[in-house]
């Protein structure tokens, strides 16, 4: 989309963007020949047309951050999920480490994952050998 | 005379075009250290591409392959349960969303990594859900489109994508994926699905896709007490065939393929001898020769 300043016969060009407030988005073009100034107002469905395509009116103003448009348009309820993702917070010792190794591997990552979800609920940032003692008993093996 | 669209450079500053070019630049980047790109698609849902897609990661990791597999069903995530991957698996940093691990080392992104566990639908969050459907589609692609780009693959031999039915989805990860080296077409033997297909190959044909060849699932149903293999669907004048497209596999339909799907276990592995473990073992030395022929040649 281009904007023209019909006085002038020439392109405006963007000067602000503003929200999404509301679902709306303002963006304001101005004319370089004789300032004449006009906003364009989204209303929520344009703002999520245009979201949808992972583009921002106004141009790129900061750096791209990884999986920007999925995290930030995952509805709330999927949120934790992510978070999750983003803390992983579980260390493995190298003595773990090695006892996982012990496995086949094909089993390998079920029992890394298993564990890990293991610590987590139980609120252990670590995992040692002891600790995959304790789910060994809690998982019945 | 006013001046008309053509006539005025730029955007007034938004860079919309620069824009997506970035975003496949990406994609291209990222790719780079991928050798080869697969999909496993068909017109119609419930053929089977999920299982076909898990079992011949599995088969070509055994065979030394680093492989990369990507769920691109967004609203129907199945992979990462049938590959024994649970819970919270992922880490985001700086360089990207790093996949889970599954068996043999094969790294998987799946959207039901990313959703919270549980029967919870993909729900994107918007200014306003009414008439979504004008913007589900976009927003899905540009999902993929940022799975791929920032997903911190490493080097593989071969990716592998699951896309979900539609004859559209090809032509649309093809757009997304502009150096995506063939896709599997997979059916049933039933006439209702090789209609479906035979559109969904004709629009990939129309898009100038690669097409490597047609698998047949459920080619007969195959005892798993005595080994025999009997017809599962009738069919009144020979095996199914789609012109043009050569049929790389017939893989019969085991009771076993869905029960190792739902506990996460390998079905080509655990039933190697059987006559679709067979036929699944046929049809990955096949994929590796078609992408790799002169690998194959050596």
């Amino acid at each position: 989309m281009k904007l023209l300043c019909v006085a002038c016969n020439e392109p405006m060009q963007v000067s602000s963007v503003e929200g999404p407030e509301e679902g709306s988005v303002s963006v304001s073009f101005g004319c370089a020949t004789c300032g004449q100034r006009v906003a364009l107002l989204t209303n929520p469905l344009e703002t999520q047309l245009v979201r949808s395509l992972g583009v921002k009116i106004g141009g790129q103003s900061v750096g791209h951050e990884p999986l920007e448009v999925v995290r930030a348009s995952l509805a709330p309820q999927s949120q934790g999920a992510l978070h999750a993702a983003e803390g992983e917070a579980v260390v493995w010792t190298e003595e773990a480490n090695a006892r996982l190794q012990r496995l086949p591997p094909m089993a390998r990552p079920m029992a890394r994952t298993a564990i890990a979800r293991y610590a987590r609920e139980h609120g252990v940032t670590t995992v040692t050998p002891e600790l995959m003692d304790e789910y060994r008993a809690h998982a019945g093996f | 005379m006013l001046k008309r669209y053509r006539d005025i450079a730029g955007d007034g500053g938004s860079n919309i075009v620069g824009q997506v070019e970035a975003l496949t630049g990406r994609v291209r980047a990222r790719m780079a250290r991928v050798r080869r790109r697969l999909a496993v698609t068909s017109g119609k849902g419930g053929v089977g591409k999920s299982m076909l897609t898990t079992n011949l990661a599995i088969l070509l990791a055994a065979d030394g392959w680093r492989v990369g597999v990507l769920d691109a069903d967004l609203n129907g995530p199945c992979l990462a349960r049938m590959l024994g991957i649970r819970g919270p698996a992922l880490r985001l940093s700086p360089e990207g969303l790093h996949p889970a691990e599954g068996p043999l080392g094969i790294k998987v992104l799946s959207m039901d990594l990313l959703l919270r566990e549980g029967p919870v639908p993909l729900v994107w969050e918007a200014p306003t859900q009414d008439h979504s459907f004008v913007w589900r589609d976009t927003m899905e692609a540009t999902a993929l489109r940022e799975l791929l780009a920032d997903t911190v693959w490493g080097d593989l031999d071969v990716l592998l994508l699951d896309l979900p039915p539609g004859a559209p989805r090809l032509p649309a990860l093809a757009g997304l994926l502009a150096d995506l080296d063939g896709a599997l077409v997979v059916t049933i033997p039933s006439e209702v699905s090789r209609l479906v297909v035979e559109r969904a190959v004709e629009l990939a044909r129309a898009h100038a896709v690669r097409l490597l060849g047609l698998v047949e699932n459920m080619a007969g149903h195959l005892c798993p007490h005595c080994g025999a293999v009997g017809d599962l669907f009738v069919r009144d004048d020979g095996p199914l065939e789609v012109p043009g497209l050569p049929t790389l596999a017939r893989i019969p339909f085991d009771p076993r393929i869905a029960h190792c799907a739902d506990r996460g276990r390998p079905y080509a592995v655990e039933h190697a001898d059987t006559a679709a473990g067979l036929a699944l073992r046929a049809l990955a030395t096949q994929v590796r020769t078609l992408l790799s022929p002169a690998e194959a040649a050596r």
